[in-house]
């Protein structure tokens, strides 16, 4: 990884986190001298997720819902079902709903209670999606939260915050912007961002170079 | 239980900090926390709800202090410990002293990180009727049990219309308690902004948990 100590991110709590570095390693050792690990393949689990699973697997989901009319009404009526007919795309968990956005109803995933996300479609949650900040306000003051993205949206459009409490995992079928017609997959998937698969930001038609 | 964990509607935390091009870790332990919690959990020593529940019983300020693989890793860790997995002394000198014990599905090795990479499944197939069917108005029961709940405390006593019925799913009350998977009837539940913050609010605002039948009643 290409990640030291001096990460910018980390300066306030250096001594805190190298404290916390040697635990985990304590940790580790013991549960692999007791035979309960092998660390090479918590190796394969890391590289997976800084790998293969990451936000360009949602992407191209949308990308081809766009295009699809077929496929993005089996997508809304049962997305594990629809997903796991494109053969392997990717890996799909039970239980996933995809939600559509349209020039009504926008909308917004949010876990109040820990980080529930669709990891196999988003990859890991960034940290603002696991923090104080965004559990606690985006099912009181969703607009608000959508200001520090800096997404507005008109006033009398409905905003629909969905609270992962369950196993069910919610991905946000955003519109498609004006300006893409006729733009093909991949360059459709270059503009789906996260943010816009968890409703925290809209995807632009920028033209990928 | 009522922790500081159930964040919905609480003031105060500020701003939403979004980083530019954020990495998965920021530091290579927060990946070994990652993969060990998914290894353990994957050896079946405990389940999704017992591990979620080991980090809402840190305690109030340790939870808000700690970054989210700092809760991850006291979460695993006091697990371990209170099952006797490992034991403090082991921590201390960071190896082992005694064996390790049987786990019910064995060592995890590298014929296992396909398994995890892939959600649990946690749907179960029951041969009762749902109580309740889209449309139908809800009030969320006002239960506050010590233990662990999926009901967040914003919800509680307030009436709500089910609108997704996602069939019958394991029981996070009770299995996260002694494994017992329970399973029941799982409905989307969705209130307005209005029923839930008050005459203020803002109308335009809609909100909705996934909320199990035992959680309900009819309104």
């Amino acid at each position: 990884m290409a990640h030291d100590h001096d990460h910018d991110h980390d300066h306030d709590h250096g001594s805190e986190l190298s404290e916390t570095q040697l635990r985990v390693r304590a940790l580790e050792t013991v549960l692999a001298e007791k035979g309960y690990i092998d660390p090479a393949a918590l190796d394969a689990i890391i590289e997976a997720y800084e790998t293969k699973i990451g936000p360009h697997v949602g992407a191209r989901i949308i990308a081809k819902a766009w295009l699809d009319p077929e496929f993005k009404k089996a997508l809304l009526a049962d997305a594990t079902k629809a997903i796991g007919t494109l053969g392997h795309i990717s890996r799909v968990g039970d239980h996933l709903v995809a939600i559509e956005n349209t020039p009504k109803t926008h909308n917004m995933v949010v876990c109040t209670l820990c980080s529930c996300y669709p990891w196999e479609m988003l990859g890991l949650p960034p940290v603002w999606y696991k923090a104080a900040p965004y559990r606690s306000r985006a099912v009181k003051d969703p607009r608000g939260v959508l200001s520090d993205f800096g997404v507005a949206l008109p006033k009398d459009m409905e905003i629909r915050v969905w609270d992962s409490t369950a196993e069910t995992r919610f991905i946000v079928v955003p519109m498609r912007p004006a300006g893409t017609e006729g733009w093909n997959e991949d360059q459709l998937t270059e503009i789906v961002t996260r943010d816009s698969m968890i409703g925290t930001g809209l995807p632009e038609a920028k033209r990928p170079a | 239980m009522n922790g500081v964990h159930d964040m919905g509607g609480m003031d105060g935390f500020g701003k939403v900090e979004v980083e530019k091009n954020e990495p998965p870790f920021h530091e290579p332990w927060e990946g070994r926390v990652l993969a060990m919690n998914r290894a353990m959990g994957a050896t079946g020593i405990w389940n999704i709800d017992m591990s979620r529940h080991s980090r809402e019983l840190l305690k109030p300020t340790t939870y808000l202090a700690a970054t989210y693989y700092q809760k991850w890793f006291l979460g695993l860790r006091n697990m371990l410990l209170e099952r006797g997995y490992i034991d403090a002394d082991e921590l201390e000198k960071g190896h082992a002293l005694r064996p390790g014990k049987p786990l019910k599905r064995g060592p995890f090795g590298m014929k296992d990180v396909e398994r995890v990479l892939n959600r649990a499944k946690f749907g179960r197939p029951t041969n009762t009727q749902p109580k309740f069917k889209t449309g139908d108005k809800v009030r969320c029961k006002n239960i506050n049990p010590a233990t662990h709940t999926r009901l967040p405390r914003y919800v509680r006593g307030h009436v709500g219309v089910v609108e997704l019925n996602h069939g019958t799913h394991v029981f996070p009350d009770t299995v996260s308690i002694d494994g017992t998977e329970n399973p029941q009837w799982l409905y989307t539940v969705v209130f307005t902004s209005q029923e839930l913050w008050g005459a203020d609010a803002d109308p335009t605002i809609k909100i909705s948990i996934d909320a199990f039948e035992p959680y309900l009643d009819p309104a």
